[in-house]
């Protein structure tokens, strides 16, 4: 039961790299695009990016910079927060003990916000309704959307992401680990 | 008894000695030599066995009658026979107290019709254990069971004037007052040892100083009046320091330590599991030091089991609700081996010294603590030093199971017990 | 962390931190929600086991396992099969045959939570035992200064009273002492355990000397049963002598705070003025506590059940 160990000098992975830190930054550069596109000027002002912590939480946070970039208004204060769906996971029992992440709600709540959830991998969809389950206890936003880098397949529940930066098919026995620089000291996204 | 037949036991060492035969016949050591050769005669092959005098427990708690539930006189008594004892002395704190002659006669029957050893009861110093009214010592030290120990143990003679006429009164025939030393006002709800772990532990301490100020008083009681004194379990090393100076003195006074006293210490009590609560409780590594000094060099007169059966619900439940005691009478010697032999501050004629020959001279048992030679009565155990084992609470003789040794490895076992020539145990089994 | 909470010294700097960052967590994911409860332990069950009244106490735990969704039983000594002289492994049996996965045990006996623990394969939590802990106190405690100055490194904490039969103080000063604070005994020479030089901690019977070096003030209660016992000559000469009122107050430095872990005597430890000053955190204590139980029930109920000591 220890928090988990941040690796300061990134250890190479013997893996497949899917993305490198070149693709990583198209894809976030992509999905800001289409976040802004579909929000529209209506409601961007209203644009709520919620990081799934542990590695959504950086790429909420790129994704705020460039679409304040590609709006061309760097002070735009996109809300961003976090939300820790660890006390509403529902495979505690058969997981081992995980510490508690950051929720962080940025002033002014969820309530008729536009909301995207951001993570990292989509794979059996459970941390996604955890989180939606943990949002609802929050607030109530006008909408709800999901942002991922990769998406891996295998959902066991009826959830699809609105953005994925790469589909990535692959076996049940793989194993997908995103590294993201201000955690890992590397972007990169490999299968072990 | 004389219908016993003859037992010839081969290639003992007396003592620990040179190896010999030794004849038991009409319950007296009939022959002792090289090469004895009794036609008829039961022959034991002893090679590589040590032969002591019967072990002699100057207090034993048999429980009955009363708490007939965690032990009786004849579970009790096979427990010490398999111990190694040929004469125990029953405690007075039963239910109804051993107050009177007619319980103290009845322990004594109940111990006869056993027969496994001489059961010996203590009789109590006052009625009902309450320490304010002497009882009938000399009805109880008349009566068949002929009583020269008396002790209101479990609870001190607190009444410094009590105790006084008490030691004066048992002159009369001889008797000696056996105290169970704890000076109440100082230990009120107290749990266990009084020191760095109590406070850790949150216990009530039971302060050495509540022992010690009993037994300097008492000293000084017996000198006054020129009385034998007796002082129970002694645990702590400042009392060690106190016989030591009376004995010098020359006060007529004896004292005893438990097994448990020689071998365990406070931090048993960590684990806040009752097996372990005892009274006197379980003192620092200093104190089983300066005990196992004390009982070397002979200021400490005898080991003496305080053996305390308990019904399991006394013991499987919260410490302060516990009941203080531990069973003691199967492992003394194990215990005592483990705790003077091998370390060298006693040999086995030390040992025998300790736990056969002063108790029984303290506790006036003729027949008992004789030296193993020719005329003595057979009264002997038989001991293999050499094995060690795994104390297993499910294996004790005793009826109740609060055994602190339990899981322990200890060194010797007895193999056989002889009581005036006739086995009580063989093969490290009960015969009866 | 282990299975069971039984003492503050089963818990380390790392564990330690963790139950109190947990604690925080659950603060800030709760902060300004109107709904304060998690499906986290939906389906667990926690028994509140006290044998001693505590209302306080058993409040706290009781609120929050249900915030985390525990069903939880309250099984009071006091009108149950206990007062009719069941044994307290035969309620354990009990308790534990009906499935209960953590059971907050209150006993007026030093070590009854460690006996249970022998007895029960759920988690035991000691929710005060005779006057050996009650090591949740001393969380909320420790939680409690951390907010309020920030860090618990090196802060200097006093505690005052009747260390001998505070399991508070106990607690405290274990759990303080692995957190890196520095604690300073204040009592009657009557009123501090034998061997209390072996603690980590200073000892002093004089608390205005103690006061002016002290960035945490923590008064212990004084028993109404000690008060007769000769353990001090008086009600006055003991508030005279180590109580906490305001002119002493002022010696506190400034960013100093009062704590009190309830219920008070006011007028003898504590003067009221002192009580209800901006200094206490007494009732932050409170509230403090069901995060801390939160976060306590959290680590030990939330994981798939390892062996002590487990790393997950």
């Amino acid at each position: 039961m220890r928090a988990a160990q941040k690796p300061v000098q990134p250890e190479a992975l013997s893996g497949r790299t899917i993305l490198d830190s070149t693709a990583i930054a198209r894809i976030i550069d992509r999905i800001a695009h289409e976040i802004i596109e579909r929000a529209g000027d209506e409601h961007l002002p209203a644009l709520t990016l919620l990081g799934i912590p542990t590695r959504g939480g950086p790429l909420a946070h790129r994704l705020a910079r460039r679409i304040e970039v590609f709006i061309e208004r760097p002070d735009a204060g996109i809300a961003i927060g976090s939300v820790d769906i660890t006390l509403y996971r529902d495979d505690l029992r058969s997981r081992g003990l995980r510490p508690l992440a950051p929720t962080v709600i940025p002033d002014g709540g969820i309530d008729g916000r536009h909301v995207v959830l951001v993570d990292d991998v989509l794979y059996s969809g459970r941390t996604v309704r955890a989180a939606l389950d943990a949002l609802r206890e929050v607030g109530r936003p006008r909408v709800v959307q999901l942002a991922v880098l990769v998406d891996r397949g295998h959902r066991e529940l009826p959830i699809r992401a609105d953005y994925v930066g790469k589909n990535l098919p692959t076996s049940a026995r793989e194993q997908v680990r995103v590294r993201l620089t201000e955690i890992d000291g590397t972007d990169e996204v490999v299968v072990l | 008894m004389t219908s016993s037949p003859a037992w010839l036991i081969k290639g003992v060492r007396p003592y620990g000695e040179d190896a010999v035969d030794l004849l038991l016949r009409d319950g007296i050591i009939a022959e002792l030599g090289a090469g004895l050769d009794v036609a008829g005669a039961e022959v034991l092959d002893a090679g590589g066995l040590i032969a002591m005098p019967g072990l002699v427990d100057l207090h034993t708690h048999l429980r009955e009658p009363g708490r007939e539930d965690a032990e009786t006189v004849e579970t009790g008594s096979r427990a010490a026979a398999l111990g190694g004892y040929t004469a125990v002395h029953a405690m007075a704190n039963t239910d109804p107290v051993a107050d009177t002659a007619g319980v103290v006669e009845q322990v004594w029957r109940l111990g006869r019709e056993a027969g496994l050893v001489d059961v010996a009861p203590v009789g109590a110093v006052t009625v009902g254990l309450a320490g304010t009214r002497l009882a009938e010592l000399g009805a109880m030290a008349d009566s068949p069971a002929r009583v020269r120990v008396f002790s209101d143990d479990g609870v001190c003679v607190a009444d410094p004037a009590l105790m006084r006429r008490a030691l004066e009164y048992v002159k009369a025939f001889d008797g000696v007052i056996a105290q169970h030393a704890e000076e109440p006002r100082l230990t009120q709800g107290a749990q266990m040892h009084e020191g760095v772990l109590s406070a850790r532990l949150g216990l009530a301490g039971w302060p050495s100083v509540a022992e010690e100020a009993i037994i300097a008083r008492d000293v000084l009681l017996a000198a006054h009046v020129g009385s034998r004194l007796h002082v129970c379990h002694l645990s702590t090393g400042g009392s060690v320091d106190i016989l030591a100076r009376a004995k010098a003195d020359g006060v007529r006074v004896t004292c005893e330590v438990t097994p448990h006293h020689l071998l365990l210490t406070d931090e048993c009590v960590t684990g806040y599991d009752p097996l372990f609560k005892v009274n006197p409780p379980l003192r620092t590594a200093e104190d089983v030091e300066a005990l196992r000094a004390g009982l070397a060099d002979g200021t400490i007169d005898a080991i003496a089991t305080d053996h305390a059966p308990h019904a399991m619900e006394d013991k499987e439940c919260e410490w302060a609700m516990a009941r203080p005691g531990m069973l003691g009478l199967e492992q003394a010697l194990s215990v005592a081996v483990q705790a003077m032999v091998l370390t060298g501050a006693l040999d086995w004629r030390g040992l025998a010294d300790r736990m056969s020959v002063r108790p029984a001279r303290i506790g006036q048992l003729d027949g008992h603590g004789q030296p193993l030679e020719i005329g003595s009565p057979a009264n002997l155990v038989l001991i293999d030093p050499d094995v060690r084992a795994v104390v297993d609470a499910a294996d004790l003789a005793s009826r109740a199971r609060n055994t602190p040794y339990a899981l322990r490895e200890l060194p010797a076992r007895v193999v056989a017990t002889f009581l005036r020539g006739r086995p009580t145990v063989l093969d490290g089994k009960a015969q009866l | 962390m282990r299975r069971h909470l039984l003492s503050a010294a089963d818990l380390d700097l790392g564990d330690a931190t963790l139950i109190l960052d947990t604690a925080e967590q659950i603060d800030t994911a709760l902060a300004g929600r109107e709904v304060k409860k998690l499906p986290t332990l939906r389906g667990r069950t926690v028994v509140n086991l006290f044998f001693e009244d505590s209302t306080r106490t058993r409040i706290s735990f009781e609120l929050a396992a249900k915030r985390l969704s525990a069903d939880v039983i309250n099984f009071a000594a006091k009108g149950s099969s206990v007062s009719k002289g069941e044994s307290l492994k035969d309620t354990a049996l009990t308790l534990e045959a009906m499935g209960a996965d953590a059971i907050v045990c209150r006993h007026s006996a030093s070590g009854a939570p460690h006996r249970l623990a022998e007895w029960v394969q759920g988690s035991v939590i000691n929710a005060g035992d005779g006057t050996h802990e009650h090591p949740t106190q001393a969380l909320l405690d420790a939680y409690t200064i951390r907010r309020r100055l920030g860090r618990l490194d090196a802060v200097r904490v006093t505690i005052v009273g009747d260390v001998l039969h505070s399991r508070v103080a106990r607690s405290n000063v274990v759990l303080l002492d692995t957190l890196g604070a520095q604690v300073t005994l204040v009592a009657p020479p009557t009123l501090l355990p034998v061997g209390v030089e072996s603690w980590p901690a200073e000892v002093s019977y004089d608390l205005d000397a103690v006061l002016p070096k002290a960035d945490v003030v923590m008064m212990l209660r004084v028993q109404q049963e000690r008060m007769n016992a000769s353990y001090f000559p008086s009600v006055r000469e003991y508030s005279r002598r180590y109580g906490l009122d305001a002119r002493r107050m002022a010696t506190l430095p400034d960013e100093a705070i009062v704590m009190h872990p309830g219920p008070m005597n006011r007028g003898m430890e504590i003067a009221a003025e002192v009580a209800d000053s901006v200094r206490s955190t007494i009732v932050e204590q409170v509230s403090n506590g069901l995060s801390v139980r939160m976060a306590v029930l959290y680590l030990l109920l939330g994981g798939a059940h390892m062996p002590d000591g487990a790393v997950a």
